[in-house]
């Protein structure tokens, strides 16, 4: 923590000095990156030892098994690793764009909402295509439009996006309370139940066997084709310009204030889809907790793959995988299933803490080599 | 008295939240915007649980000044390590303050149901839920005997130490920072860390400091909730949303701790108001809750779009600092 | 080098027979650039010493050397008689030295009075009341006109420019430096700090002022030390010298470049701006009624002391800066005029103009620092076709083009431009801006911390532009490469236009009088109309 040099003594040099990086081989950085991920599991071996007493080796055995110990098992996993490579996906556009949109939860369940209206209020009224279609289309524009009313402040009063997209989270949060006592069933239990149950009216079909494939197989297209839009599309250029150089985008001509609006606007759409999977798809029903804060995990991911959305399948993997493998530790142990949180947590730490050593390059004491 | 009594339940709601946005006042005059708020309450909370835990278990008959004390000591501890984890990670290591902060809630609101909900079980004793009750009484006790007394007695006087401190430490955290030296150099840094920088004063030592004693201060927040608006009763996701409350006060109360003080009653009173409406069925109540964060948003809209400079956040705020840069 | 001390009003304390700062041979090298070569000077208590040197002499490496942020590699430095050592600017202060930079330190929510004591360990309680009577006790004494209670974002250049030296003097500064302080003042500002900075040099202070303006210098100094390109010059009494011969000394002997310079081929006019005004957020002007023709196949190059308005003119006509006025363009191909004026740049893209623009701050504008070549190059072209994705083709073979062409140092197409030297990354901000086929073109200081190949390759490419029928117009510092590259020259000062001359036969001594000059009203005052 001898980082910032002394201000005592003048002369006095300091320990060591960072300068940052030019550039890093790409080999070196993910070394270092996989280094921090090996540390961060022995870590939390240790951890899981205290806390335990249990054999770390056999711990993480159990989160091996937790997650790929049966079929059913990896499907779950499957299942989880991609809702919140949808949300991930989803919160990135505005991060390349240097927009902290930290209101993903708000807008998923948004999406979600409005794919559970549609259900419940059209369920046994339209034919089930046309049904799938329009719960499609108004979470999208729900979830888009609980990300444009920040954007828009954003674009033109420079309102502290972090701050209102956190606000929103907490409106949609009880927006979502009040229509699930409203459409309470039994009326007055606080809970929506599985809707439709008997017509499955609204579910996503299953694909043969497979409950949750056509979801994967969604939040795939989703993820390349936000792959392609960022990477190919002019859009995509012009939301890198923006995030990198406001300045520079001005000197060309991209219009930022658009370009942040409509930006927030696919982010906002696809976090609908996103709410649309986890209501139509996946639960079947609507609660507070629809979202459930993978919103936040999935600002990790996001970040951890450097907004990449193919990276984002491998650190989605990660966060999914020590999900479940962790909720199995705490099961057989009988202890709580927060214990993946802790885990989640530490191994989290070690990645942000060692991309300081990618980005900045410590030195220690030499002759002084540069002036200035 | 309905009115007297709603406003006793309005503070009693308010103090977590006015520890919390103290706390994180505190450290976004530093320029750091700790999203970790919320965790760090949580493990403030129950730091303060384990530790009442334990000693109940252990002491035959239970000293009040220990019964406050230890818990008190083992609060502070877990939200300064908290604190740290973030101060290390943001200041040292330059990490982004936003995945930080969310890595940092999701670690403690983890720590703290993972204690709350095994922690009889890892201590290897057979109580279903962990109840401090006696521990919480010592919390609880009154500080002015007229506490029951009148209206006046009720609203102001019927609450315990660690609601008076709340105010206590708000009202020094103000004053600091708008008399003193430190406050003086800690806004310096948060608005513009070059210029302070080249002032000489040590930016990351400021940083480190205000970031761990926001923390500790948040997490008396968790502690207050538990021992006292709980009755010692831990609940997982019990304190909920509080967290992200606090933050939301940090803006209604332009970043000022005076002003939070009065914002922590009025979101206090927001927060309950709906118990305290006739006729009003459950959803209405769930409507009735999103008033505080409504009241944040438009309050938001409002400070950006007139501008005015003593009402925004501080200028470096979120942004880490590198001396070398450019 | 005595100075003559007999002819101030009032003695004061400090002796004034030894000198208050005396360097000696200081050389500083940055790499393989030297900023001072060999640079002696002195300056005594109770007198005020100018250092007038162009942009790029050196001047303020040297102050800086003094106030504690750079260290000499060589030479010597004496404070009151003593050698010293100073490493910091903690050090700096310890020896009674305050520097005033020209980028002000301040914080803008905070008042005079909380900047000037931000960082001071006094004595006793804090006392901001206390602090202020202390500011208006030194604001009495000197002269200055402040209200220590009002916030920073409220006050003008020039109220903040007297916090930075109150805050100087109410650390105990004995010796003053000052870097350009009077850049950001209007005239009227500047005669006030005049007469603050003579009170504070009867009082037995000692101070240097860095400038370029010949009659400040003339009218506020005792002694003028002269830099020229990093040498020291020569040291000359103000009473006894002149404009001219200050001039001379400043711009050095006229270098030969031999850069080759083709005759107009029928030149036409392209661009017409009439009287343009742009004034800055605090109401003062940056442009004042600004009128010029730039024509198709000649370089109109605009001669200026930095920050003088070349950077508001440029980005008015690129559709950056909103100014009253008129940017008339005469489109070669429809015979059509537009008004340019408060368009965007995709408004003006749309009318059919081919404007190109290599702005001054390259990684900040021009170009995207963390983008690789091709995406770089791909700025000003990716919107072309209706296509919703982005054709990589053609920018790829263009960059190719570009690093095969303007011999760009790379290891590939796909290397982000921040890791580019200075050199190569104008090149390709260059390359990608004349690629357009310009009709007009803009270039703001080019080839700024260039080296002399690279300087070459970019004055080739302008004067490739001009052949080939663009309307080029260059804003340059050095003045032997505005003689020898440009067609007319029009020389701009404090936001007007002090004249338009001949390049041809232009000199040194003439342009560099017509910078510093700010009294002239519109632009037919000097020289002839080209």
């Amino acid at each position: 923590m001898a980082a910032e040099p002394k201000q005592k003594g003048q002369i006095k040099e300091p320990l060591f000095h960072i300068t940052k990086r030019d550039s890093i081989a790409w080999q070196k950085a993910w070394l270092i990156r996989i280094g921090a991920i090996l540390f961060a599991l022995v870590f939390s071996g240790i951890v899981s030892f205290l806390l335990t007493k249990e054999n770390p080796l056999s711990i993480y055995a159990t989160m091996l098994d937790g997650a790929f110990g049966t079929e059913r098992r990896v499907w779950n996993l499957m299942q989880s690793l991609a809702m919140l490579l949808c949300v991930s996906v989803a919160v990135t556009p505005a991060f390349k764009m240097r927009f902290w949109n930290i209101g993903a939860e708000g807008q998923v369940l948004a999406g979600g909402l409005a794919t559970a209206a549609c259900m419940i209020l059209f369920g046994n009224k339209l034919p089930s295509p046309l049904l799938l279609l329009v719960m499609l289309i108004v979470s999208i524009a729900a979830g888009a439009v609980w990300a444009v009313i920040p954007a828009f402040f954003r674009a033109h009063w420079q309102t502290n996006e972090t701050l209102f997209t956190l606000m929103m989270n907490y409106i949609a949060i009880q927006l979502v309370s009040f229509f699930v006592y409203k459409w309470s069933v039994p009326k007055g239990s606080g809970q929506v139940g599985i809707i439709n149950r008997a017509t499955h009216a609204g579910w996503l079909p299953t694909l043969g066997k497979y409950e949750y494939l056509l979801n994967i197989l969604i939040v795939l297209l989703v993820t390349v084709t936000m792959f392609v839009y960022l990477k190919y599309s002019k859009h995509g250029y012009e939301i890198t310009v923006v995030g990198e150089s406001e300045n520079t985008a001005r000197y060309i001509g991209i219009p930022v204030k658009k370009v942040i609006i409509r930006t927030m606007l696919i982010s906002g759409a696809v976090c609908g889809i996103a709410g649309f999977l986890l209501v139509s798809g996946t639960d079947h029903t609507i609660s507070r907790d629809t979202a459930g804060g993978r919103s936040f995990t999935a600002i990790m991911v996001s970040w951890l793959a450097k907004f990449n959305p193919i990276f984002m399948v491998l650190t989605s993997f990660l966060l999914a995988f020590l999900d479940k493998g962790a909720s199995q530790v705490s099961t057989q142990l009988g202890l709580n299933k927060s214990f993946s949180d802790i885990i989640t947590g530490i191994i989290i730490f070690f990645i942000i803490g060692c991309e300081f050593f990618i980005q900045y390059k410590v030195q220690f004491r030499e002759k002084e080599a540069k002036a200035s | 008295m309905m009115l007297a009594n709603f406003l006793q339940r309005a503070i009693m709601q308010g103090i977590p939240l006015l520890y919390g946005s103290t706390g994180e006042i505190i450290t976004e005059k530093s320029g750091n915007l700790n999203l970790g708020i919320p965790g760090i309450m949580y493990v403030g909370g129950i730091s303060g649980v384990i530790g009442a835990f334990f000693y109940e278990q252990h002491a035959a008959s239970l000293n009040p000044v220990l019964a406050v004390m230890i818990p008190l000591f083992c609060s502070i501890l877990g939200s300064l390590l908290m604190g740290l984890i973030y101060s290390f990670l943001t200041v040292t290591l330059r990490a982004n303050q936003n995945v930080t902060g969310l890595a940092l809630t999701t670690f403690g609101v983890g720590v703290g149901n993972f204690f709350g909900g095994s922690l009889a079980k890892l201590a290897g004793s057979d109580i279903p839920s962990i109840n401090l009750t006696q521990t919480s009484g010592f919390f609880r006790k009154q500080l002015f005997a007229a506490g029951d007394s009148g209206w006046f007695g009720q609203i102001f006087l019927s609450h315990s130490f660690l609601a008076y401190a709340s105010i206590v430490i708000s009202l020094v955290t103000a004053y600091v920072l708008s008399h003193t030296r430190i406050g003086l150099q800690l806004r310096a840094v948060g608005e513009n860390p070059a210029t302070a920088d080249a002032a000489g004063i040590n930016v990351g030592k400021y940083k480190y400091f205000a970031t761990c004693i926001g923390s500790v201060t948040a997490g008396l927040g968790g502690l207050y909730y538990v021992m006292d608006y709980a009755n010692g009763v831990w609940s997982n996701d019990g304190f909920g949303d509080r967290g992200w409350l606090a933050i939301a006060l940090v803006i209604f109360a332009v970043w000022r701790p005076n002003f939070s003080i009065l914002g922590s009653i009025l979101f206090g009173g927001l927060y309950i108001v709906h118990m305290y409406i006739r006729n009003l069925d459950v959803s209405g109540q769930e409507l009735f809750k999103m008033l505080p964060y409504v009241v944040t948003i438009l309050f938001l809209i409002v400070i950006s779009m007139r501008r005015k400079r003593e009402a925004q956040p501080p200028a470096h705020l979120g942004q880490s600092y590198f001396r070398e840069e450019r | 080098m005595e100075a003559n001390t007999a002819n101030y009003a009032e003695p004061a304390a400090a002796d004034r027979s030894v000198p208050a700062i005396h360097l000696e041979h200081i050389t500083k090298r940055f790499g393989a650039v030297t900023a001072n070569d060999d640079v002696s000077l002195t300056v005594y208590h109770g007198e005020i010493l100018s250092i007038l040197g162009e942009n790029g002499s050196g001047k303020t490496t040297l102050m800086n050397m003094i106030s504690g942020i750079y260290y000499p590699d060589h030479g010597k430095i004496f404070v009151d008689g003593e050698e010293v050592v100073i490493r910091s600017p903690k050090d700096a202060f310890r020896y009674k030295i305050g520097m005033i930079h020209q980028h002000f330190k301040l914080v803008d929510i905070f008042t005079a009075t909380e900047n000037i004591v931000l960082g001071l360990k006094e004595e006793g309680r804090f006392s901001l009341k206390r602090a202020a009577g202390r500011v208006r006790k030194i604001c009495n004494r000197y002269g200055f006109d402040l209200d220590p209670n009002k916030k920073i974002y409220e006050m003008s250049v020039s109220e903040k420019q007297t916090v930075e030296i109150i805050k100087v003097l109410y650390r105990g500064a004995d010796i003053l430096i000052l870097d350009e302080p009077t850049a950001v003042l209007t005239p009227q500002e500047a005669q006030k700090l005049f007469a603050v900075l003579r009170r504070m040099r009867d009082a037995g202070k000692a101070i240097i002022i860095i400038t370029h303006k010949l009659h400040e210098v003339l009218s506020l100094s005792d002694q003028v030390t002269v830099l020229c390109k990093g040498r020291y010059a020569g040291t000359v009494n103000t009473a006894e010298t002149n404009e001219s011969q200050l001039t001379e000394m400043m711009v050095g002997r006229k270098v030969t470049l031999n850069i080759d310079r083709s005759e107009p081929k029928n030149p036409t006019d392209r661009l017409i701006v009439k009287g343009i005004t742009c004034k800055n957020r605090e109401g003062a002007e940056l442009l004042h009624n600004v009128s010029f023709t730039a024509r198709s196949g000649e370089i109109l190059g605009i001669a200026g002391i930095a920050g003088s308005g070349q950077r508001e003119l440029l980005e008015a006509i690129a559709g950056l800066q909103h100014v009253d006025g008129q940017i008339l363009y005469l489109n070669p191909s429809t015979n059509q005029s537009d008004d340019l004026r408060d368009k965007t740049p995709e408004q003006i893209r749309e009318l059919g103009v081919r404007l190109s623009f290599v702005p001054e701050d390259r990684l900040g504008m021009g170009l995207v620092g963390n983008m690789d070549i091709v995406d770089n190059i791909m700025l000003r072209s990716y919107k072309k076709g209706r296509s919703i994705f982005l054709e990589r083709k053609a920018p790829k073979s263009l960059a190719e083009k570009i690093i095969r062409d303007l011999e760009v140092v790379t290891p590939s197409t796909a290397t982000p431009v921040r890791r580019l030297s200075g050199g190569n990354v104008q090149k390709v901000l260059v390359g990608r801006e004349i690629a357009a086929a310009p009709t007009v073109l803009m270039a703001a200081y080019p080839v700024r911390g260039l080296d002399i190949n690279a300087s070459f390759t970019i004055y080739n490419l302008l004067n490739r532009q001009k052949e080939s029928g663009a309307a080029v117009i260059f804003v340059g510092e050095d003045l032997d490469v505005l003689i020898e590259l440009c067609d007319r020259i029009m020389v701009i000062s404090s936001g007007r236009i002090s004249g338009i001359v001949d390049a041809r036969t232009a000199t040194k001594e003439q342009i560099g009088l017509m910078m510093t000059q700010n009294t002239a009203e519109g632009g037919e005052s000097h020289g002839s109309r080209a």
